[in-house]
């Protein structure tokens, strides 16, 4: 039962983890403004469009860290106590974001509407950048010591620490996870274009936004391929269920997928998804490229989430000693816990159900800037 | 210094972002029900005006809940960033209400949101007032899981120490959700922030009829949010009685540390009002006992006999133990259980607590060895001594007490606004029915210096069950220290000056943007 529940969560938490890289086309978004979102009309009709959901993306943020910490507190602790610096980032990154759109268009707003343009510039270039950073160490492991035992040491009892003084900082200069880091910003750009084009009903924008997806639109595949051979060809760490020990294993990635086969499929049905909806805004009016391409970009990356820890493989390694490594079996919650927390899960679905009837409620035509200049509508 | 330690900075930078998200939280928890209420007015009635209304107090609701919203996730990611430790030993039960909080009530929150604030023109009028209503039911909700997982770090239940995984798991959902602190907890804090949200509807409201401006507008509002404010603060103050009654039972330094209770006598009186004895202090205890012992602990102070006994057990000659006493222990107690119990000294929980520590680290030693008597004699010897794990921690008996008077003070400085806030509102509501609100400037005034009361209030509520619980992050089970991560203290010191910046420059925009919208009032 609790290797089922270990599974089960696993899958929940790489699900979830697929929907913010989704949402996260707020922030790709974001990255436009200053871009092809230049004058004031744009950028306002940009910042508005974007301000109806990017509440959702934040809320799923947070779930994702609530998830995990329910789920795998020991990686909520190792992680986040170790690579610190990198967590930090993330979480000012986002900090700044979540004024920015209230405060940005209000008189007397102390900072310029400017400094909050930036902020939201800087919440959706580097905060993609560095979430991208922190889902690669799910491949490549952390300078981290764990230790359970430590607890009963009374002069020291961190369980877990980084051993270098970069606290996190040093994942950003692994090729892999930067690699990572730059193909997820460049998901979440794309998808920001695709909903520009979908969503708003400015033509200057839109006709920039449709020359833009040919340079994001191939760069994000060209990285998103190029990450997949590297995954592919990436030594990673097989854990063995019976006695916890953990060894290398030469294509670990490339293996999960095939032995496991239906991530292998998720992910053929992801790329395949993802192409349509690129060639679909290239080529066509691009009507349900986003989606198109959205639900590809949420296929993907559940697969890779779920090659990461499914088939007895080591999802946190310590590079310092494997046998530190954390897996789902040394990381997770207690069985009660899993199970209660699986009772909660079946309210995802009624959850996904009023999330999805009210952004449809709200996005039934596009977003002129005459509608959020109407006196009724609550402006960016 | 204790405050430049890694400790020290640690929980500088909690308290920092707590009381920082403290400031907002409150406000929209009260605001939005208010608002909903005003909304059920404009869709039963029809008239605009109500809707004009509902709609300037959204304004300051959406400035206020943006800011709640960043600094939320703030304290999320703390518990791993700065209390790792924290994190494992105890995340198999503190983990859970915060994963409910996000699927439960963050999602309905601001998935509804965007249709508050978005979907005047595309939903149904009903639509738009059912999703009024499911924000600010989200609000209550996710403040009901965040005090869960609080009331469980001050009373921790449902749970069992796992020596395997040398960490604490639950055993019981329902003992956790719905134990009788949570509750207390939830109704008392829950209800404050309805006091919070009247108490500024009235203040705003009063400034408009000082400048003879939206009259209707004004008084409108103060009659919704004075009752509204006034009836939850009958609630407020009844809860306040149980979180007494619990805080004895658990948490009695905490309670000795409100009062300022250094020997106790059974009949033990509460003091109404009082100043304490800054020579009178713990640190003087260890260094200078004589000196100490001859001084009294407060300079002056107006109590009501046997009343602290009265507050937390219903009987006039119960004992309630002072600080020292809980510290030398020998006195009897009634446990949670009803079982009568004779207290143990502090250093006596401390060597039984470093005991159940070296049983678990001997555990562990004998599961290696494959040694199962030793793995059994070791077992039992920490669940024997389990209750006291946390004292394990502690280096010096004094070393349990808390900030004496910075909990005594702020517990005065709420009770006394509480008290204030009953005749403030109740004048409210009675000045309004009688139309006597406009010729009444001085309670006008009175109203807008209420406003920074009220957070004060809000905020010494929170040093009270905060500072007051030090040094546990579990009570009894794990001190802070034991809880902080392995991190350099100068990157902790650097994140707290970073947060400081960063709060100072967001307050400081927020306030701006606040005063301006309320400049322009309702009309604009």
């Amino acid at each position: 039962m609790l290797y089922f529940l270990q599974h089960y969560w696993w899958l929940l938490v790489s699900l979830l983890g697929a929907i913010l890289v989704f949402l996260m086309f707020v922030q790709g978004g974001q990255s436009l403004l200053f871009g092809i979102a230049k004058n004031n009309d744009e950028k306002t009709l940009l910042i508005n469009a974007l301000g109806h959901k990017w509440e959702l993306t934040f809320t799923t943020l947070v779930t994702f860290g609530g998830a995990i910490f329910a789920s795998f507190p020991l990686y909520y602790s190792t992680s986040f106590g170790g690579a610190y610096w990198l967590w930090m980032a993330i979480l000012f990154l986002f900090v700044i974001q979540a004024v920015s759109f209230e405060y940005r268009g209000k008189a007397g707003n102390l900072l310029g509407a400017k400094s909050y343009e930036t902020f939201l510039f800087l919440n959706g270039l580097l905060g993609t950048i560095l979430i991208g950073v922190a889902v690669g160490t799910f491949f490549t492991g952390g300078s981290f010591v764990m230790n359970k035992m430590s607890i009963t040491n009374i002069a020291n009892p961190v369980i877990s620490h980084w051993t270098n003084g970069w606290h996190g900082l040093d994942a950003i200069a692994v090729p892999f996870n930067l690699l990572m880091g730059i193909v997820v910003y460049l998901a979440a750009r794309t998808l920001g274009l695709l909903y520009v084009i979908k969503q708003i009903d400015l033509d200057s924008l839109v006709k920039k936004a449709k020359v833009q997806i040919k340079v994001t639109g191939v760069a994000f595949v060209l990285g998103f391929v190029a990450l997949l051979a590297a995954l592919f060809t990436m030594t990673g760490y097989s854990v063995s269920p019976e006695n916890g020990l953990i060894s290398p294993v030469r294509y670990k990635y490339f293996f999960n997928m095939v032995e496991l086969i239906w991530p292998a499929i998720m992910l053929v049905t992801g790329v395949v998804l993802v192409l349509a909806g690129i060639g679909t805004a290239l080529f066509f009016k691009g009507k349900n490229s986003f989606f198109l391409t959205g639900g590809g970009v949420v296929l993907a990356v559940w697969s890779i989430l779920i090659c990461a820890a499914f088939n007895n493989t080591a999802f946190f390694v310590s590079n310092i000693d494997i046998q530190q490594s954390l897996t789902l079996y040394n990381s997770s919650s207690s069985e009660f816990t899993l199970k209660v927390m699986a009772y909660v899960s079946l309210f995802i679905p009624f959850v996904l159900g009023y999330v999805i009837f009210v952004w449809r409620s709200l996005t039934k035509t596009k977003m002129s800037n005459e509608d959020i200049s109407l006196p009724d509508s609550h402006k960016y | 210094m204790f405050l430049a330690s890694l400790l020290g900075l640690s929980r500088l930078q909690f308290a920092l972002t707590a009381m920082f998200h403290w400031i907002f939280v409150p406000l929209t928890i009260g605001l939005g029900i208010i608002i909903a209420i005003m909304e059920t007015y404009y869709v039963r009635t029809g008239n605009e005006f109500w809707k004009r209304t509902t709609k300037f107090w959204m304004k300051i609701f959406a400035i206020n809940f943006a800011i709640g919203v960043a600094t939320g996730i703030i304290l999320e990611f703390q518990f791993g960033t700065n209390w790792s430790n924290y994190s494992w030993f105890v995340g198999d039960i503190f983990g859970a209400p915060l994963a409910i909080e996000g699927i439960f009530a963050f999602f309905l929150e601001t998935t509804f949101f965007a249709i508050m604030f978005f979907g005047w023109n595309k939903v149904s009028k009903n639509v738009h007032l059912l999703s009024t209503w499911l924000v600010a039911i989200g609000t209550i909700l996710s403040a009901l899981w965040i005090l869960v997982a609080n009331a469980w770090m001050q009373y921790p239940v449902g749970m069992e120490f796992n020596p395997d995984t040398a960490r604490n798991e639950m055993v019981d959902f329902w003992a956790v959700a719905l134990s009788p602190v949570a509750l207390n907890k939830f109704i008392h804090t829950v209800s404050n922030c309805f006091v919070h949200g009247g108490v500024v509807v009235v203040g705003i409201s009063s400034w408009y009829l000082l400048r003879k401006r939206e009259e209707e507008f004004a008084r409108k509002s103060i009659r919704i949010a004075a009752v509204f404010g006034l009836i939850s603060l009958v609630v407020l103050i009844w809860s306040g009685d149980g979180s007494a009654y619990h805080v004895a039972k658990k948490q009695p330094m905490k309670l000795a540390a409100m009062e300022g209770l250094y020997i106790s006598k059974p009949g033990t009186p509460i003091v109404a009002f009082g100043i304490l004895n800054p020579n009178k202090t713990i640190a003087r205890l260890e260094s200078d006992s004589l000196g100490y012992a001859l001084e009294k602990p407060y300079l002056f102070n107006i109590s009501i006999p046997q009343g602290l006994s009265l507050l937390v057990d219903r009987k006039l000659n119960t004992f309630v133990p002072g600080i020292e006493d809980i510290i030398q222990g020998g006195y009897t107690y009634v446990d949670e259980l009803g079982n009568e119990k004779v207290a143990l000294p502090v250093r006596e929980r401390m060597k039984r607590g470093k005991i159940a520590i070296d049983a678990l680290a001997l555990y562990h030693k004998a599961k290696d060895a494959s040694d199962e008597e030793g793995k059994a004699l070791a077992l039992g010897e920490l669940k024997e001594n389990f209750s006291h794990f946390g004292y394990g921690f502690i280096e010096k008996p004094t070393d349990i007490v808390p900030n004496v008077p910075l909990t005594f003070y702020a517990f005065r400085i709420m009770v006394i606004l509480g008290g204030f806030f009953i005749a403030f509102l109740g004048l409210a509501i009675y000045l309004e029915r009688r139309a006597l609100l406009s010729r009444n400037r001085w309670f006008l005034y009175l109203s807008i210096v209420s406003i920074p009361l009220v957070y004060i209030c809000t905020q010494a509520g929170w040093i009270v069950a905060e500072v007051g619980r030090q040094p546990w992050t579990i009570q009894d089970l794990l001190t802070t220290g034991a809880s902080v991560s392995g991190v350099s203290t100068s990157s902790v010191a650097t994140t707290t000056i970073m947060f400081f910046v960063l709060f100072s420059v967001l307050l400081a925009a927020e306030l701006a943007i606040l005063f301006k919208v309320i400049k322009k009032g309702p009309s604009a």
